[in-house]
């Protein structure tokens, strides 16, 4: 976002003291809990009841989906050495940390397109039975808001390149690094019910 | 303490801003004033109210005889899905969204939202939104599955064509619109209050449009995953809702009401925010209980997320779940009451004006009160078992969304026009479209609690002669076209108030809360100086506002710059709609690069130039 | 300072109103579906516990609407304005008008929970008739497991005797129900949903599907005749026989060949007259000509379709076309002509047959009692 327009949202002085884009922020995220709650709702009320195969436990590569999941939640942790850096203008650091979170968030859906497709391969598509289309959809869902999550930080990344994002863009930072935290979160949950409770 | 008539510095407000409405077309395009925004919300919405409004018409025409053949089941079935859709959707959420836009930033003294340009977009997509769902009509007919689309009559199999495909994405659409509207009044209303103006110091109807946002943003993602399953049902051909294939039919429901019951507290609860601020003003008394009123308001929202079955009484739920459902829904009752009741204390011992928002405003109570008592007889699961689609449910959802909701927007739209236009609508007119509306809608609803329990099932195109229902239809179609014709008089008030009303001044009724200390309508800017609040009834205060908020000489606020990218990006989710439900993956694409350009193109402009 | 009242004659408006749309309300009737005239166990309870409702909504409609009426006539505003206490809240007043509506609702409470678990549990009654019904676009299929019998959109049940009806449905949500019966309850595809009734009196009740179930969801009616043990035996033993003109009532064998010196049997007679036998034999002609026993089955013939309803006994039924048409042969030869222009949407096609053939149809289906 364009210096100008952050430093006037910066003017605005707020009652809570909260800027108002963070607090836009976590209200959303209040309602994409809703969001994935519903799907999560309908991948656990259809868990078991597909009438022909394949089935969950023939599918689901544990030892896989940990490594992705890893990857995930390092990208987490390469977020907030991004915002740190970011926050204290070191922009060499910033450039890096932002890159790395982007291309560790590229590396995850990298493995979830994988699983996809070997799921596909083995006879599981999207109608072929309630486990898959809830598993897609599910998986899918959260799979596109991590693809969202790589754009916005690539473009963060961008900017920095050219020079347009420097300390005073921190709030901007923080509140992608929100996201993405919560994005990482919703995985956790989703990893622990479709794959950890199968 | 008297209340004396607040004494305003007139010297900033002579006259009726020019500036505050000006402008071409592209202004009004651009714009991303909140006034604006809200007084383009309330047109569309009344376009839509009097679309829906005539749906209604052309089914009470048809119900007037048994078995008449005026209309055709398959156009009937189209009217009354429309008919619900929109007027849920495109008739009263707009119209109280464009209350929250016009009226909240005012209430709590601040220039604009939180987040202009947001609430430009929430706003043509909801247009863009509408007008897309309505044009199905025009290409193969409208959804005709009810409002309420339950599965699996929605499949392919059993409602082939594109009818469900304009529904399922229209609803998308819209709830875009609204959870993106809902964001921005949280982030308002919690981080844009006046210096002073702690929550238990908020007017009331902000305190609803803030209780009624997060009911927005909590309930929709239900019915948007809901939507999507039968989306992929639709286009995919999953079987998220297909029995054969181990589906439930019933997890559409619970996820649709899951959504559905919130909805009809968002429907209602910025009407009782409404009433909660003309009620004192009329009165010339502050709000009884203002803290049990605003902790009712809360507590309805969250219980109201518990109560959902209750449209489910006859599925089978089992007796543990019909009781639970009774229990919560009786519980809701109870702080509805408590708000029912702080009203009439308001009014009591007070000195009423009796002017046309006051009239509607008690008629809105004596309405809803009935309203509500039919919904405590639903809300026996037993009893409802007799009740439950028919038309004894009609009875009960007019009587809450008509006598009730549509009656306290009317008593807020008497309230708010002269500041909104500068000009007082008519008291004469405006006392005839109350009594005649009145009497039409009792004469239309309150027969068909009679029809419900003599065994007339809703969401019929016609009924056999012998069965007892001839006399009370014609009796609900005769109120029905008195009804429209009251409405018509309405508009008449409002067209010739435009012209020939007298201004209004700044605060024609002695109101207490700070939309009042201004212009009517007011300037661009709203507050020349940011005021500064007290206590809960700014204006009756004693001596008033501590700053002048007109102070001429004080600098000219800079306000956000219009921006078109808002009507871009709305254009473009339409965009992508028009070519899922057309099934042609270029045009999508295309919509979606409409999307991604917009959302660049909006995120680097800055606020203001 | 109390202010006199204004007289009563400011208050006419509204009184004329309520007494306006109440005593119209009434009109109409009398109501054979009516809820408010229950006939049966399930039906009485759900009727005293919605007068106990009604009572109750009553006096709160009363006093609430009363008190609302009194403080506007009470507190307007005279000449001038007068000087107004502003009173902020009162928190004993708070709680009694949270505790008084918590009560009443309390009161019917307790009456609806105990009818929840008297008519949301399966009946224990032990002699219980079991009936199986479906719902389909746009016709009900009933039958009876107990005694073999398959019949469409009129249910007959002993007075007197539980009635245990599982329902469920084979294409879309539909809902059963018969108001004088008692409450109604959903018909899902995918689910099995149950509900039980006692009729307490003898006679013909309407029913009708309740849960919108596409374009002719108005026209999905049924009829429940309740009748005494021992015609409900009848109209059972009658519904077990196959149609008419087969079964006992097939026409006698042909002649056999018989050897040397036996003698030829007595030739039966055959148990129909000539006339009634002609129209069977040409109606199953026609019948087996116009494709209808793709979807419909007349027990003892070749028809055996179960897309549609049993015809097997359709010359009995009270009605046709699932309640919507009194049984006459001319409401059949319309149906037979064009169902879809009776029942919009009607899955049974046009088939487009000539008045000769319909003619036939029309006297064979009448005759198949």
């Amino acid at each position: 976002m364009s210096e100008t327009a952050a430093a006037s949202a910066e003017m605005h002085h707020t009652s809570t003291g909260l800027p108002n884009r963070k607090l836009l922020m976590w209200a959303f995220i209040g309602s994409e809990c809703m969001l994935f709650g519903s799907l999560i709702i309908t991948y656990l009320v259809y868990r078991g009841r597909s009438i022909v195969g394949p089935y969950p436990e023939e599918l689901l590569n544990i030892p896989f989906i940990t490594v992705t999941t890893f990857v995930l939640l390092m990208s987490s942790l390469t977020m907030v050495l991004a915002l740190a850096a970011v926050q204290r203008n070191d922009m060499r650091q910033g450039k890096l940390w932002l890159l790395m979170t982007a291309l560790l968030g590229l590396v995850f859906l990298s493995g979830q397109v994988y699983e996809f497709s070997h799921f596909v391969h083995e006879g599981l598509g999207l109608t072929t039975n309630l486990f898959g289309a809830s598993f897609f959809l599910l998986t899918g869902t959260h799979g596109a808001h991590v693809f969202v999550g790589v754009i916005w930080l690539t473009t963060l990344f961008v900017l920095a390149v050219r020079g347009k994002l420097t300390s005073a863009n921190a709030e901007t930072v923080e509140i992608t690094g929100l996201y993405w935290h919560f994005v990482d979160v919703v995985w956790i949950v989703l990893f622990t019910i479709i794959y950890l409770l199968v | 303490m008297s209340v004396t008539e607040a004494s305003h510095d007139t010297a900033g407000m002579t006259a009726v801003h020019e500036g505050t409405y000006s402008g071409g077309l592209w202004s009004w395009v651009t714009t991303v004033d909140h006034k604006r925004i809200g007084i383009m919300y309330a047109v569309f919405a009344f376009f839509f109210f009097l679309v829906g409004g005539l749906e209604a018409l052309l089914i009470r025409i048809q119900l007037g005889s048994p078995e008449s053949t005026l209309i055709d089941p398959d156009l009937y079935n189209q009217l009354f899905t429309m008919h619900g859709t929109t007027m849920v959707f495109l008739a009263v959420m707009p119209l109280s969204a464009a209350f929250f836009n016009f009226m909240v930033p005012l209430q709590i003294g601040a220039r604009d939202v939180a987040f202009p340009r947001l609430n430009a977009f929430s706003l043509w997509v909801f247009v863009f939104g509408a007008f897309f769902l309505n044009s199905s009509f025009l290409f193969g007919g409208a959804p005709d599955a009810g409002w309420f689309g339950y599965a699996n009559l929605t499949s392919t199999q059993y409602s082939p064509g594109v009818r469900i495909d304009f529904w399922v994405l229209g609803l998308q659409i819209l709830g875009v619109s609204s959870i993106a509207a809902a964001l921005n009044f949280i982030v308002t209303i919690i981080n844009l209050r006046a210096p002073g103006m702690s929550l238990m110091r908020m007017p009331l109807f902000t305190w609803m449009t803030f209780v009624t946002s997060f009911l927005l943003i909590l309930a929709f993602p239900a019915i948007t995953v809901g939507l999507v399953l039968l989306m992929f049902d639709r286009t995919f051909g999953t079987a998220f809702f297909n029995p054969a294939a181990g589906g439930d039919v019933l997890l559409w429901q619970h996820l649709f009401w899951i959504f559905g019951h919130p909805e009809v507290y968002i429907l209602l609860l910025p009407g009782l925010g409404i009433i909660s601020e003309v009620i004192p003003t009329f009165s010339r008394k502050p709000l009884f209980g203002y803290p049990f009123v605003v902790y009712s308001g809360i507590l309805i929202a969250f219980l109201g997320f518990g109560v959902w079955a209750h449209h489910m009484f006859a599925v089978g739920l089992g007796p543990i779940g019909n009781t639970v459902f009774s229990a919560t829904t009786m519980l809701i009752a109870i702080p509805t009451g408590v708000k029912i009741f702080n009203w009439i204390a308001t009014m009591w011992g007070g000195s009423l004006r009796l002017k046309t928002p006051l009239y509607f405003a008690v008629g809105f109570i004596a309405m809803f009160i009935i309203g509500g008592l039919s919904g405590v007889m639903h809300s026996s699961a037993a009893a409802d078992l007799q009740q439950t689609d028919s038309y004894f449910v009609v009875a009960h959802i007019h009587y809450v969304l008509f006598g009730g909701v549509i009656f306290a927007l009317f008593s807020g739209i008497y309230y708010w026009f002269p500041k909104i236009t500068g000009k007082m609508l008519s008291e004469r007119i405006g006392k005839a479209h109350f009594w005649l509306m009145l009497i039409a809608f009792n004469l239309t609803f309150f027969p068909q609690h009679y029809l419900g329990m003599h065994g007339m099932p809703r969401r019929t195109f016609t009924y056999q002669e012998g069965l007892g229902f001839e006399a009370m239809n014609l009796m609900s179609t005769i109120g029905s076209l008195v009804l429209g014709f009251s409405i018509l008089i309405f508009l008449w008030n409002v067209l010739h108030s435009l012209r020939k009303g007298e201004s209004a001044g700044p605060d024609p009724w002695g109101g207490a809360t700070l939309e009042w200390a201004i212009a009517s309508p007011p300037p661009h800017y709203n507050f020349r100086v940011e005021p500064a609040v007290h206590s809960r009834d700014p204006l009756w205060s004693e001596g008033g506002l501590d700053v002048d908020v007109n102070d001429p000489a004080a600098p000219e606020p800079h306000m956000p710059s219009p921006s078109l990218w808002p009507c871009i990006l709305a254009f473009g989710l339409v965009v992508v709609a028009i070519g899922a439900v057309a099934k042609t993956l270029p045009v999508v694409l295309a919509g979606a690069g409409v999307v991604v350009v917009a959302i660049y193109g909006w995120a680097f402009q800055p606020l203001e130039r | 300072m109390r202010h006199p009242w204004r007289p009563l004659k400011s208050a006419l408006p509204i009184f004329a109103i309520v007494a306006l749309t109440g005593l119209l309300s009434g009109c109409g009737g009398p109501f054979p579906q009516s809820a408010l005239r229950p006939a049966s166990d399930f039906a009485t309870s759900l009727d005293d516990l919605f007068r106990g409702i009604f009572f109750w909504a009553v006096i709160v409609f009363v006093l609430v609407e009363g008190a609302l009426l009194v403080a506007v006539f009470r507190f307007r505003d005279r000449e001038g304005k007068r000087d107004v206490k502003h009173v902020h809240g009162n928190t004993i007043l708070e709680i009694s008008w949270t505790l008084a509506p918590a009560l009443i609702l309390v009161l019917i409470a307790v009456p609806t929970i105990r009818t929840i678990w008297e008519v949301d549990r399966p009946t224990t009654d032990p002699d219980a008739l079991l009936i199986e019904a479906v719902g389909r676009q746009w016709w009900w299929e009933f039958r009876y497991p107990e005694f073999g019998i398959v019949t469409a959109n009129e249910i007959h049940v002993p007075v007197g005797r539980t009635i245990d009806i599982r329902l469920t449905s084979a294409d879309v949500i539909h809902s059963f129900w018969f108001p004088r019966a008692g409450g109604k309850r959903d018909v899902i595809p995918g689910h099995e949903n149950q509900l039980w009734f006692k009729m307490d009196s003898v006679g013909v009740f309407p029913g009708q599907c309740a849960e919108f179930c596409g374009m002719s969801h108005a026209l999905m009616k049924m009829e429940m005749v309740s009748e005494s043990a021992e015609d409900f035996e009848a109209w059972v033993a009658l519904q077990q026989q196959p149609a008419l003109g087969t079964g006992d009532t097939a026409p006698p064998a042909e002649p056999q060949e018989v050897g040397a010196g036996e003698e030829m049997p007595e030739p039966r007679a055959d148990p129909l007259d000539a006339e009634l036998r002609a129209v069977l034999d040409a109606g199953n002609q026609a019948f087996l000509g116009s494709g209808c026993i793709a979807c419909h089955r007349i027990e003892g013939t070749v028809a055996a379709g179960v897309l549609g309803p049993d015809l097997t006994h359709v010359g009995s039924r009270r009605k046709i076309a699932a309640g919507i048409l009194d049984n006459t042969p001319e409401n059949m030869a319309n149906w037979l002509r064009d169902p879809s222009a009776l029942k919009p949407g009607s899955l049974m096609p046009t088939l487009n047959l000539d008045e000769d053939t319909i003619r036939t149809l029309v006297a064979y289906l009448e005759s198949l009692k």
